[in-house]
């Protein structure tokens, strides 16, 4: 794996395999009374949050303090990024006060990517969701979430799975992240939006494009519903909030469509009345709250993978941890958490 | 002084012909041919470089007044010097504006009082580039800075009723307005090329409709109201293939290039280094070769630069947050002598056409764009086509350094630029002015 992780697109089959397993190791331990890990102590992560966004920020956080990192959390409100501050700047800072690794939320696509190569910290590098490009550990809790539901097995990946994406596909990270997580680990992705919520190119992704929610209903495995913010119908995306609900809203009626085994997702904050009606936003098939809790797995498990170091990151003597990261860099070298715990 | 200043060049190859001599009397070309003698001038041996006329740029940020931290109109003409450029013409969008007749003569004399290189102001076309009440255009035209182009370059002349009465007003004094064809409402925050490229990136897409709607607007009204309109840095096929069209109604339409858009292409905004961020944005690999095509077959008049300094600290940031534009002055020539000349595109002929001739006569500036005869002029630029360099921005004589051209090869270097006979550069290093 590399030493940032800022696009979905970086993680190869076996990279996004071996969170998703390291992730399951990581819930295990959700369930024990005591849920800390000793893995990171002494290391420093920080949350650099431009962008409000109290879930993201405090499911990272928790990741990092059940590994016993020290977190310090940076929101740039109310902060010397309010008054001007450069995105360097702070960079320089956070370096300065050893940053071993970045958690970066930011309005701007691809500020994580510049705060990763512009040379102005050393620290790894996690996009927790930059602009409208990409939100990596969002697909991957997604894809974690799907795998438990619809796999049910460890090592696995998401083959021949047939998952369908609903809504502002133009404006969200979430969507460009999974469609390249959810196709490299050999699913079948298919984007369902209005035609003006689609970005021009989308044809070149690695996916089916329709704009018929009621045809691929049907065909899905898992049916993911993105939020819509209301305020897109004031530049024409759609008409009315009642349009948009009727054609690409998730009701109990297209619910029922769905097969008998398959999945509501929705990221969150949902928009009830919008894109999901409150019965299938409450119902058993919905995964929305099941997502957040593995959100912090997935979270325990990048930080761990990226920020273990080359130093033993979990406690050897504790049978029950998994192994150690013997490199830092070397995918390779680092086999699956599972193989020695089983 | 005509009488000192005598200079001789050995072994030429004027527009990339058969070397010849040639010899400076003062500020013109008094003599061209084989084995000229000429006692007591001082000579240069050319070792067969081309020697073209001095280059004529119709689209130059010089930043002065206002924005002196990115460039002054001294910095911008040393590095128009360097360039091999002998005349320039200074965009509009400085603070204050370059709307009155005040801030053209200011910016004009200080061009003339530095001595490196013509500055022609350009006037902006509406009061601070608001797009709703004309500028004084002919105050500006009337004025020692003699105006000639006027354009709202950074912004469009979106208003159809606007941009038709200034199309119709200039053809008093014979001026020209220059469209930056951008229609505002389909670029509202838009950060880069809308395309595949884009689409994967997340950042806001700056659709080549945009640029062409307004083209095809303006050539229409132009034909309309029998003015002529001049195009700046056209940037997609599209675009192309309707000044193609307006060209082959007879119409009076002009259109420039920048080398950017000759030779980069939206797949370097990857990297999310804010150095390849400009507007119009870079294109795709069919944009590029389309381009070259119409420079090449005329359908393009010239190349123009678009140089655009800027401090580093509005590069040195995340993309959002960057300011759009590259500098252009000083690797213009080689950009060119890559794209079309090594391509076989054009020949050298042709390169002082795109790069002197037309963009003069767009101008209507007198002096420049002459040819390289006894008699003219003597505006000179003398390119060492054979040489190959690496872009180093700590050369540049720009007070910025936004290129995008840092580290990579390319061909052609001017050792020589003579402006109405007096050297500015010599051996690739600025000569102080007189």
């Amino acid at each position: 794996m590399k030493r940032h992780l800022i696009s979905a697109a970086d993680l190869t089959r076996d990279d996004a395999v071996l969170i998703l397993d390291t992730a399951e190791e990581m819930a295990r331990f959700a369930d024990r009374p005591i849920k800390k890990l000793p893995t990171l102590r002494g290391r420093t992560v920080v949350n650099l949050f431009f962008e409000d966004s109290t879930r993201t920020r405090i499911s990272f956080e928790a990741a990092a303090k059940r590994l016993s990192a020290d977190v310090i959390n940076f929101s740039a409100k109310g902060s010397s990024v309010s008054k001007g501050e450069s995105l360097k700047d702070t960079a320089l800072t956070l370096e300065a006060m050893g940053a071993d690794g970045v958690v970066i939320r930011h309005g701007d696509s691809g500020a994580p990517h510049r705060l990763a190569t512009s040379g102005w910290i050393g620290g790894s590098v996690i996009n927790a969701g930059d602009g409208t490009h990409e939100h990596p550990t969002q697909a991957l809790l997604d894809a974690f979430t799907m795998r438990r539901r619809l796999v049910g097995e460890e090592g696995a990946a998401l083959d021949g799975r047939r998952i369908t994406i609903v809504g502002d596909i133009l404006h969200s990270r979430v969507a460009r992240s999974n469609v390249h997580l959810l196709s490299t680990l050999g699913a079948h992705v298919t984007l369902v939006a209005p035609p003006t919520l689609l970005p021009i190119g989308v044809e070149r992704w690695p996916c089916e494009v329709s704009y018929d929610l009621d045809a691929v209903l049907a065909k899905s495995d898992a049916v993911m519903m993105l939020r819509v913010q209301r305020e897109r119908m004031n530049a024409a995306f759609f008409p009315t909030e009642r349009e948009y609900a009727r054609r690409y809203g998730l009701d109990g009626e297209r619910m029922a469509r769905m097969p008998e085994h398959a999945i509501v997702m929705h990221p969150g904050p949902m928009n009830r009345g919008m894109e999901i009606t409150a019965a299938v936003a409450d119902s058993p098939r919905c995964t929305a709250v099941e997502q957040v809790a593995n959100g912090v797995s997935i979270r325990m498990a990048v930080m761990y993978l990226l920020l273990g170091g080359a130093e033993p990151a979990l406690s050897r003597e504790d049978s029950a941890h998994p192994s150690p990261a013997t490199t830092p860099d070397g995918g390779a070298a680092r086999r699956p958490a599972v193989e020695e715990n089983n | 002084m005509t009488e000192q200043n005598r200079t001789l060049l050995r072994g030429a190859k004027i527009l990339g012909g058969e070397p010849q001599d040639v010899l400076i009397e003062g500020g013109t070309i008094a003599e061209i041919g084989r084995d000229l003698q000429a006692a007591g001038a001082e000579v240069v041996e050319t070792d067969g470089a081309v020697l073209l006329p001095g280059l004529v740029d119709l689209h130059t940020h010089l930043r002065e007044p206002g924005r002196e931290d990115s460039e002054t109109v001294l910095t911008g003409t040393r590095a128009a010097a360097k360039g091999g450029y002998t005349a320039v013409h200074a965009m509009a969008n400085t603070f204050p504006v370059a709307d009155t007749a005040g801030v053209v003569e200011q910016v004009w004399r200080l061009g003339k009082e530095y001595g490196y290189c013509d500055v022609r102001p350009v006037g902006a076309v509406t009061v601070g580039l608001e797009g709703k009440q004309l500028a004084e255009l002919g105050a500006m035209h009337d004025s020692a800075a003699e105006v000639r182009v006027f354009s709202d370059d950074g912004k469009c002349v979106d208003d159809a009723v606007i941009m038709r009465r200034a199309l119709e007003y200039v053809k008093a004094f014979d001026g020209v307005v220059a469209q930056h064809a951008q229609e505002p409402r389909l670029t509202a925050g838009a950060q880069m090329n809308e395309g595949i490229v884009s689409a994967e990136l997340g950042l806001a897409g700056w659709p080549a409709v945009a640029e062409e709607s307004i083209i095809a607007r303006d050539v229409l009204l132009a034909a309309h109201v029998g003015s002529r309109v001049h195009i700046c840095h056209l940037s997609t096929a599209g675009s192309v293939e309707i000044v193609r069209w307006a060209k082959s109604k007879g119409w009076n339409v002009t259109a420039e290039v920048t080398p950017h858009h000759l030779l980069l292409t939206d797949e370097l905004v990857r990297s999310y280094n804010p150095v390849y961020k400009v507007n119009p944005p870079l294109r795709t690999e069919a944009d590029v070769l389309a381009l070259r095509e119409a420079l090449a077959d005329g359908t393009i008049d010239c190349v123009a630069t678009d140089h655009a300094p800027h401090p580093h600290e509005d590069k040195d940031c995340e993309w959002g947050a960057a300011a759009m534009g590259m500098v252009g002055l000083e690797t213009a020539l080689s950009v060119v002598q890559h794209t079309m000349v090594d391509t076989g595109l054009l020949d050298w002929a042709q390169v002082a056409d795109r790069m002197s001739f037309r963009p003069a006569a767009i101008g209507r500036l007198e002096g420049h764009g002459r040819p390289v005869s006894p008699g003219e002029p003597a505006n000179l630029v003398l390119l060492d086509a054979d040489y190959r360099g690496q872009v180093d921005p700590a050369g540049f004589a720009s007070r910025s350094a936004n290129t995008p051209y840092e580290g990579r090869e390319l061909p052609g270097r001017v050792t020589h630029t003579w402006l109405r006979g007096r050297p500015t550069v010599v051996d690739g290093k600025l000569v102080g002015a007189a």
